[in-house]
Parts: structure tokens; sequence; C-alpha cells
């Protein structure tokens, strides 16, 4: 290997002492996948900005900071106070907390889930539910080909599992809380695992923040399986500190009649990449993926997101909103496939962005491949500045020009956020919009 | 209330108002009329402030101020209202909330108390009745998928929450149907009196049929050309603007 592909990985070592830790006690197939994974890790290279996929976001002051990687929690790291800010009123008894990538059974409250709805950690998963866990883990996240995914994959320890067997309805909102609170930098690989049987129906907000601004990496992947006429409702917020990096990966499989929708937002982190796949596998499925990202001063925010309809029937929406102010940078790459056979396929795509400063910059590239006839596709980018228009009528009302302007933005993101259903997610985004423009737009 | 004297005004280096004089004493209302083109939203637009429009020479008084040297926010707080001829759609942002914010901006202003959301739900509604408007516009976004009629009649119920000392209407009834006229009309009506003053712009008599002026003014080319009494808009219905310029 290459000395700078060396150099690029020595913080990156932790999976080895944990295969280590977890031998004993894991199942084999288990210490395999990790195994597989590591090995696969030291062969690949980071990407660079040389792959098409990376063209505009570069990961080397990723791998440059020295992490410390932490196997054990201490449990002093977080008190219910630092989180309460990061919970959701309708989730404090079906949530689960992790502190730093690890789980912590302290700050997890699962009192209200009904009867036969799993939600654990991995280490429970292995002895309640170790069937559908082991079918599940690791089946949609490749790692063979991304660096960052079998990464993570070598590291699978203490993830989240929630499971809905078939025919279940959760009515309370599922909420998976990872919470980054170390004082150095510090590596973690989150992981998680949603499972929903046929005709199952869940809500779940995955949620990624910090109660500081220090600088860490969390390296996420997030699989999701939907099974026949099951429907998911996946929130995925990311605000974590401004000085944090972030690579996330969800993988999505639909099976017959399922319906997923995914809200991804991003408001936090100074190097941000979220890939979004979501493989329609059979007929009748509907697919919603929406996303909004917030970015301000040197902030750099990349979704990569991927549609892939295989049969016929299906529907998909997709609208990703973005709003750059000072330095920023957002790149937004959607592909739409529609594969020979997909006939009536109905997809849209629509990426909007707003400029608030003249020196933010967007690259945005909407993709569609079409290989079927007979199908309904649009997709469409727009990169838009305020308009004169708009402020001169809201200051004719008596409403001060930055207050008029923070109106504008904020009702330009509200597009999205409305479409949330969740009042205690909604609530808590509209706030950290609202203040994150407010601070943007008072500094300049 | 307001003086404006020798007014020229130009739009992207081309010069729209001409030297135009008119004077409003509160508890007024002044019609003014002309053809498409004459300069009656740039004389709008000037009084409210739109940057693009650059005034060359003359002065506008109002209250005794240089109004031309206020932003345009602080001429709302300080009573001066425009209904816009094309009001803009803000989408995402409430009916109610925009509002609220508008009037509580001009309540401190005032040195009065603002309101919080409970508050000021009684107060729009009580607003809204006077246009005759449906609650469930409380909720939706500023003039978002309104029709012309319903965005017009939105403009009047922003004048209706903030009462402006000098209320500029531009156009409020061209567009409308003979119920949403009414409306409009008897809300404009309902909010005159003695210490406001309302300057009507019109395109045609109509709406002079429902409120009286107390003057008529023709503005043509960027000029007031003619001035008069109510009889005035009359006599332009029966001879229409060639009238005017011809003379
Ligand atoms: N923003 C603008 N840019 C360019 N020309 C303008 C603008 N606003 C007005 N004008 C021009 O000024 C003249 C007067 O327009 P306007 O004041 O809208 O007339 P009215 O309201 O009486 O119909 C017209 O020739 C119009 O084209
Ligand atoms: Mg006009």
């Amino acid at each position: 290997m290459p000395q700078a592909a060396i150099e690029n990985k020595k913080y990156f070592s932790a999976y080895k002492l944990l295969a280590k830790t977890r031998e004993d006690k894991d199942p084999a197939w288990l210490n395999n996948l990790r195994e597989k994974a590591g090995e696969r890790f030291e062969q690949l290279d980071f990407p660079t900005t040389r792959d098409e996929e990376w063209k505009y976001t570069n990961v080397t002051p990723i791998l440059k900071a020295p992490y410390r990687q932490i196997l054990e929690l201490d449990p002093k790291e977080l008190t219910a106070d630092l989180m309460m800010p990061f919970t959701f009123e309708e989730s404090r008894r079906s949530q689960l907390v992790f502190i730093n990538g690890l789980f912590s059974d302290e700050l997890s409250n699962l009192s209200n889930l009904p009867e036969g709805i799993k939600v654990s950690n991995f280490t429970a998963a292995l002895t309640d539910h170790v069937k559908v866990f082991s079918n599940h883990l690791a089946a949609y996240a490749d790692f063979h080909s991304d660096a960052f995914t079998a990464l993570n994959t070598a590291h699978i320890g203490d993830g989240a599992f929630v499971y809905i067997p078939d025919g279940k309805i959760v009515e309370t909102p599922i909420h998976l809380l990872f919470i980054a609170t170390a004082a150095e930098p510090l590596a973690s690989h989150p992981r998680v695992l949603i499972v929903a049987g046929e005709g199952a129906i869940a809500t779940v907000t995955e949620s990624y923040a910090s109660p500081g601004e220090e600088v860490y990496f969390t390296n996420a992947v997030t699989e999701v399986f939907a099974a026949k006429g099951s429907v998911i409702t996946h929130y995925r917020l990311q605000e974590e500190s401004e000085r944090a990096f972030h690579i996330g990966t969800t993988r999505v499989f639909q099976e017959r009649d399922s319906n997923y929708s995914s809200y991804a937002i991003s408001l936090g982190g100074e190097i941000v990449r979220h890939n979004l796949i979501v493989e329609l596998s059979d007929e009748h499925i509907e697919t919603t993926i929406d996303g909004l990202y917030v970015v301000t001063g040197r902030q750099h925010v990349d979704n990569h997101t991927s549609i892939d309809h295989q049969k016929p029937h299906c529907t998909s929406h997709q609208l990703y909103k973005g709003i750059l102010d000072g330095k920023s940078r957002a790149v937004f790459n959607g592909k739409i496939f529609v594969r020979e056979g997909a006939l009536l396929t109905d997809a849209h795509q629509l990426n909007k962005n707003l400029l608030l400063s003249g020196n933010a910059i967007v690259d945005t590239k909407p993709q569609l491949e079409i290989f079927a006839d007979d199908v309904k596709c649009s997709h469409g980018a727009t990169v838009g500045q305020l308009e004169e228009e708009e402020l001169f009528y809201i200051s004719t009302r008596g409403i001060n020009p930055e207050r008029a302007r923070a109106m504008l933005t904020y009702g330009f993101a509200e597009d999205v956020i409305r479409k949330i259903k969740l009042r205690s997610v909604r609530e808590q985004l509209d706030k950290r919009v609202l203040d994150k423009l407010h601070q943007s737009l008072e500094i300049d | 209330m307001l003086k404006i004297r020798n007014l020229r005004a130009t739009v992207k280096g081309k010069e729209i108002l001409k030297g135009l004089n008119l004077t409003v004493n509160a508890g007024e209302i002044h019609a003014i009329m002309g053809p498409n083109g004459s300069g009656k939203s740039t004389l709008a637009k000037v009084l409210a402030g739109h940057p693009d429009y650059e005034v060359t020479q003359g002065e506008v008084i109002y209250q005794g101020k240089n109004l031309l040297e206020i932003d345009p926010d602080e001429r709302a707080r300080e009573g001066v209202f425009l209904a816009f001829q094309y009001p803009i759609e803000i989408p995402g942002v409430s009916n109610a909330n925009f509002l609220r914010m508008a009037y509580n901006e001009k309540a401190k202003h005032d040195g009065r108390d603002e309101l919080d959301p409970l508050e000021f739900d009684d107060l729009i509604r009580e607003k809204m009745k006077i246009v005759e408007m449906d609650t469930s516009f409380i909720n939706r976004g500023v003039n978002e998928g309104f029709s012309g009629g319903e965005k017009k009649r939105n403009e009047i119920l922003q004048m209706a929450v903030l009462e402006p000392r000098l209320a500029v209407l531009d156009e409020t009834d061209s567009g409308l149907d003979i119920d949403a006229m009414r409306i409009v009309a008897n809300g404009i009506s309902k909010l005159a009196h003695k210490d406001n003053a309302i300057i009507l712009v019109t395109h045609y008599q109509r709406l002079l049929n429902y409120i009286e002026p107390d003057s008529v003014h023709v503005l043509y080319q960027g000029q007031i050309v003619k001035s008069g009494g109510k009889e005035l808009a009359q006599e332009l219905e029966q001879k229409g603007y060639d009238w005017i310029k011809a003379a």
C-alpha cells in the first residue's frame, strides 16, 4: 500500500482491538463479517476528488485529525439534562441513546413500546432475534466498494436495532439518538438496522447531535428493510457540531407495496456527506425522499441520492432544498434509474437552492437514466437568490430588512419542514433553522 | 399630511415622474386616475421607497418630515401603507405570523404593547370580518396560491391590521368581480376616518361609485394635468382619457 494510504488510515484501527474484545462473546458469523470488512478496508483507499462520486468533496481533512477511539462508555460523559434538548417529546419513552457511538442503557428508555416490537442495541438483538438480525445486517450496505462502509462494518459493535414484526403497527415514534460529547477528537461508527415486517408500520427518527463544538468524526451506516406492504417514515437529523465531520450512508431495500418516506435534514458539521440509496425491488412501491440542508460559514454538505426503479408501477418523489450562506458549499447529486421493464414508473426529482451570499457555491446534478418505455419522469435543479420584490414587499409592512431576509429564507425551508408529521421533530427543526438563520444573517 | 412638490423620478434611467405636485390632508380621500403607463404605480412605489425608483428632483414631506430620507420599513412604521397593484407571494410564511410581526413592529414603534399569538388571533379574526375573508386564510402562506381577488382583499386586511395614517391603494379595484369590488370598497370605507388619508390609484371610475373622493386628479405622462371634485371622475368615464391626451 502506498505511504499516503497508510498515513490516512492510522487513526482508524480500533476495529482490530474491538475484534479481540468481542471474539469470545459474538457468534462466528459476526466475527467473520467484521474480519472480512476489516480486510476489505485495508485494501480500499479512501476516495479522492479524482473519483467521479467524490469530485466536489475532499475527505482529506477528515482523515488528518488524531482521533481517539473509545471502546468503553464512560457513564459520566453525558447527563440527562445535557441530552434533553436533543430528545423528542413523543419519543421520550421509546428512545435508544448512544454516546460517542456506544450504547447508554441508562439514558435509553423503551417503556412505551407495544408488545412484540423490538428496539434494542445489537447485543440484545443477538440473543433475542438473532435470525432476523443476521439475515439483514450488512445485507444492503455493501462494504466491498466503499472504504467508509467497510470501516463502519469492521466496527460493528453496539448498534441500534429496530424490528417491527409482520402486521405490527407502532404509533409511538422511535428515536435513535447518537450524541457526541468528547472534549478531544474522536471517531465513532454508528450502525443502525431497521427491519419492518410485512404490513408493519413505524416511524423512526435517527439523529446525530452534539452539545459542544468539538472536532470529531461520525461514520454512520443505516440499513432499512421494508417488507411487503410495510410503511416506514424515517427522519434523519444531522445537527452535529459545526466542526464535526460526518459521513453517512443509508441503504434502503423495499419490497412490493411498501411505502418508505425519508426526510434527511443537515444543519451541522464542517464536512458532511450523506449517501441515500433506495432500491425499489418490486411493483407498486412508493418512495418519498425529501431533504433540507442549511449551511453557513465554511460548512460543506454533500447529498448523493439514488433511487432505483426496478419493476413497473412504482412512484418516487424527491424534493431537496438547500440554503447557503457565507462561504459554504453544497453538493447535490441525485440519480434516478428506471430499469428495463420498469413500465409506468412515475419519478419526480427537484433540487432547489437559495444562495444568501455571493461566496457560497452549489454544485447540483440531477440525473435520470431511463431504460423503460411509458414512464413519467421529471427532474430539475434551481439555484437562486432572495427576490428583491419580495424583500421590498415585506419591508413596506414595517419589518426591517434583516428580518425580511430571515423570513423569506425560512419560508423557503418551510416547504420541506411542514411535511414532517411528527410535531416535536417539526417544531425543534423550525427552531433550529430559525436560530441558525438569525445567527448567520446577523453576522453579515 | 402629505405634500409632494415638483417630484421627478426615474426608473432604470428613464424619467417617469416629471414634476408632480400633490397635497393631501388628514381626513381626505384622493383619487388618482390616468391611462396605463402614466406613472401611477411609480408614484406609489416612490412613496413607499422602492429602491429601483430614483428621485432626481423635488420633495415629499410627510407629517413634517422628509419622507425620501426614510427607509421603507421605517416609513411603514411611521404610518405609510402601500397596497400593491400586484401583491407578492411569500411561500412558507403564514399570514398570521407575517401580520403579527408587522403589527408588533409598529406597536413597538408607537410604544404600544406587542401581542402574543393568541391575542393577535382575536385581533385578526375581527379584522377579517371587514373584508369578509374566511378564517382559513389565517394560516396560509402570505398570498400563496391566492386568486387575484383574494390577494387584493388580503392587502386591505393588512391595511386594517396596520391602521396606517397614509394609505396608497394601487389599483386595488382592478380584477375584482362585482361582489369582491363591493366588499373591498366597503372595507376601505370602514377604514377611512378623520385622522388618516387615503390615495386611491385607479384606472376606472367604478370604485368611486362606492367611495366618494374629496378630490380627483388625472395623472398623465408623469404629471398631474387636471384636478377636480368627484364629477371629474364621471367626466373621464364619459369622455375617456383621449380627452385629456388631446388637451
Ligand atoms: N421597474 C420598472 N422598470 C422599467 N420600467 C418601468 C418600471 N416600472 C415602471 N416602468 C415604466 O414606467 C412607466 C410608468 O409605469 P407605471 O408607473 O407602472 O404606470 P401606471 O401604474 O400608471 O400604469 C411605464 O412606461 C413603465 O414601463
Ligand atoms: Mg400601475
